[in-house]
């Protein structure tokens, strides 16, 4: 019987990196996950407001929230109230409003009154990230699953900022976190690490000053580079925006640099896995990864 | 009881008399109390909101179309005394009620972003070229609740931001575009304006060509109706009116 858990996709998802979505529906398949979209989901809001009484900016995640209860209560799935985004910057906002209903009963209730044409919302839900559900299910159940050598590809880990930070909705130490490398070591792939695997791509900065972001995927990516890694993973479309599409502006600022693939860790799982390459959506990565993939003999 | 309910119908007729056949106010017997811009006025129950206003005297030049429901010209806000919800309707389809403090809303300052379909290709990104302001929605949803249309005006929204065609132009079908949404949306997203881009696109790409619709446009441009055209702009002012009240008499009702 498959897991059926609540899932979040995220806008992002559904328009540019639709790759992240049926990638990762197709792996989850293979591990006997199935994520079952969220009725009528609203966009998470984007952005977390840190501003403590703007409860407006806190709507659509706890508005998101009840929708895991109606899936409950009508029997789509079956007591299951934990809801996995896939999406980091997704996972960061719903978290943290999650934490804060959670936390402060006064604002809980204020949230609840607005909302009067809901269900109310008694903190039911636990917002968790789909690499939590491949480490709680256990990285050896994922190695299980590996058809496809890819003991030939070395890829650095990315986590950026939105699951680690701030440290109580982080998913992992938020110093040294392993979830990434662990998960790659289960896929057979040589983790590498970069220092700079925790650093902020700039986010949507990359929409007022793309060179500011240039600069930082520079570094980002160089760091990778010259630890050793082919590749980068990542499970947030914004940062693989920023450290895929302008790589272009960093070739601008720095002509000798050189860029590499990025992935979403969902598209190296589904290539061990076996998964079909039209589910894995290649064409949508920027750095085509293509080239690469089939030097080594991945793909053909 | 077959008497008393005579009673009852009785005076609904008596009520409605007002609108029906002309207003004579000694014949009136239930009356309310409205407000329009703040000022009280006692009017006949049982009018809409439209009647109301022009009981008491207003002369709309602006907030009127069709006087039936689906120009979406008839924009109101009103409270209720009592209930601090602010409430919206269409002025022509509402009843009014006593205790009302109304404001009619004659235009929603909205600016409607120009494109050419034809030269946009079918893909989801369009609403937020057109109308980045979407990705605002903080999912308060007043917008839904604001609709005099009972429509999802929310989940429309969130699915524009998706790039989901088909659901926008569903759920948005029965917009009349009266733009209550827009004045009232804390996100200040122009909603009417994007569902109707939706709609558009979703018309042109999404749906499959109706073969009944490009034989009729067949027919009107090989010039089918021109003589019947002729005809009826040839027509007197009071034959026009025959042949009008015989058309009304023979349309079917939908
Ligand atoms: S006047 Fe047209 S909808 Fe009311």
């Amino acid at each position: 019987m498959a897991m059926k858990l609540p899932y979040y996709p995220g806008c992002t998802l559904k328009t540019k990196a639709k790759n992240f979505e049926t990638s990762t529906l197709a792996v989850a398949k293979e591990l006997d996950i199935e994520l079952v979209e969220l009725p009528k989901w609203n966009c998470c809001g984007a952005v977390s407001s840190i501003v403590t009484d703007d409860l407006m900016h806190q709507l659509a995640p706890a508005r998101n929230f009840v929708r895991v209860l109606e899936m409950n209560k009508s029997g789509i799935v079956d007591n299951e109230y934990r809801l996995v985004a896939l999406c980091s910057m997704c996972y960061n906002t719903l978290k943290r409003t999650n934490l804060l209903l959670k936390n402060d009963h006064e604002k809980l209730k204020t949230i609840n009154d607005f909302m009067y044409l809901e269900e109310d919302y008694n903190n039911e839900v636990e917002v968790v990230h789909f690499l939590e559900i491949l480490r709680d299910i256990g990285f050896d159940k994922v190695k299980e699953k590996v058809k496809v050598d890819l003991s030939s590809l070395k890829i650095a880990p990315y986590y950026g900022c939105l699951l680690l930070r701030p440290k109580e909705i982080a998913i992992d130490n938020t110093e040294d976190p392993r979830i990434e490398s662990d998960l790659l070591d289960s896929l057979g792939v040589k983790p590498i690490d970069n220092p700079f695997k925790k650093m902020c791509c700039g986010a949507h900065q990359t929409v007022q000053d793309k060179y500011a972001v240039a600069r930082n995927t520079y570094t980002i990516v160089s760091g990778a580079i010259k630890a050793g890694a082919e590749a980068i993973i990542t499970s947030c479309p914004l940062c693989a925006f920023n450290l895929d599409n302008r790589q272009r502006e960093a070739k601008e600022l720095y002509p000798d640099f050189e860029g590499v693939p990025i992935l979403y860790f969902t598209q190296v799982m589904g290539l061990a896995f076996g998964v079909p390459e039209e589910e894995l959506g290649f064409d949508l990565n920027y750095n085509d990864p293509r080239p690469l993939l089939r030097e080594k003999n991945i793909l053909k | 009881m077959e008497e008393k309910r005579r009673d009852l119908m009785e005076e609904i007729a008596e009520a409605n008399s007002s609108a029906s056949s002309g207003i004579d106010d000694k014949k009136i017997k239930h009356w309310i109390h409205i407000y329009v811009l703040g000022k009280q006025y006692k009017v006949p129950a049982s009018l809409t909101i439209m009647q109301a206003l022009e009981y008491a005297g207003y002369r709309f030049n602006k907030s009127v179309g069709c006087r039936a429901g689906f120009c979406g010209a008839c924009s109101t806000m009103y409270r209720v005394e009592g209930d601090y919800k602010i409430k919206t309707a269409l002025a022509c389809q509402t009843m009014a009620e006593d205790g009302m403090y109304l404001v009619q809303i004659p235009f929603s300052p909205a600016v409607k972003a120009k494109y050419d379909i034809n030269n946009e290709p079918y893909d989801g990104n369009v609403f937020l070229k057109y109308y980045p302001e979407l990705a605002r929605c903080v999912s308060c949803n007043t917008c839904t609740k604001t609709c005099p249309q009972d429509l999802q005006v929310m989940d429309y929204v969130q699915a524009a931001i998706k790039g989901d065609f088909q659901k926008v132009a569903e759920w948005s079908f029965d917009c009349i575009q009266c733009g209550l949404c827009a004045v009232r949306c804390p996100a200040e997203i122009v909603q009417y304006h994007a569902a109707q881009l939706g709609r558009r696109m979703y018309g042109k790409y999404g749906l499959s060509e109706e073969p009944n619709i490009v034989k009729r446009v067949e027919e009107i441009m090989s010039g089918k109706f021109e003589e019947e055209f002729k005809k009826v702009m040839s027509l007197q002012k009071d034959e026009l009116e025959k042949v009008y009240v015989k058309q009304q008499n023979e349309r079917e009702i939908y």
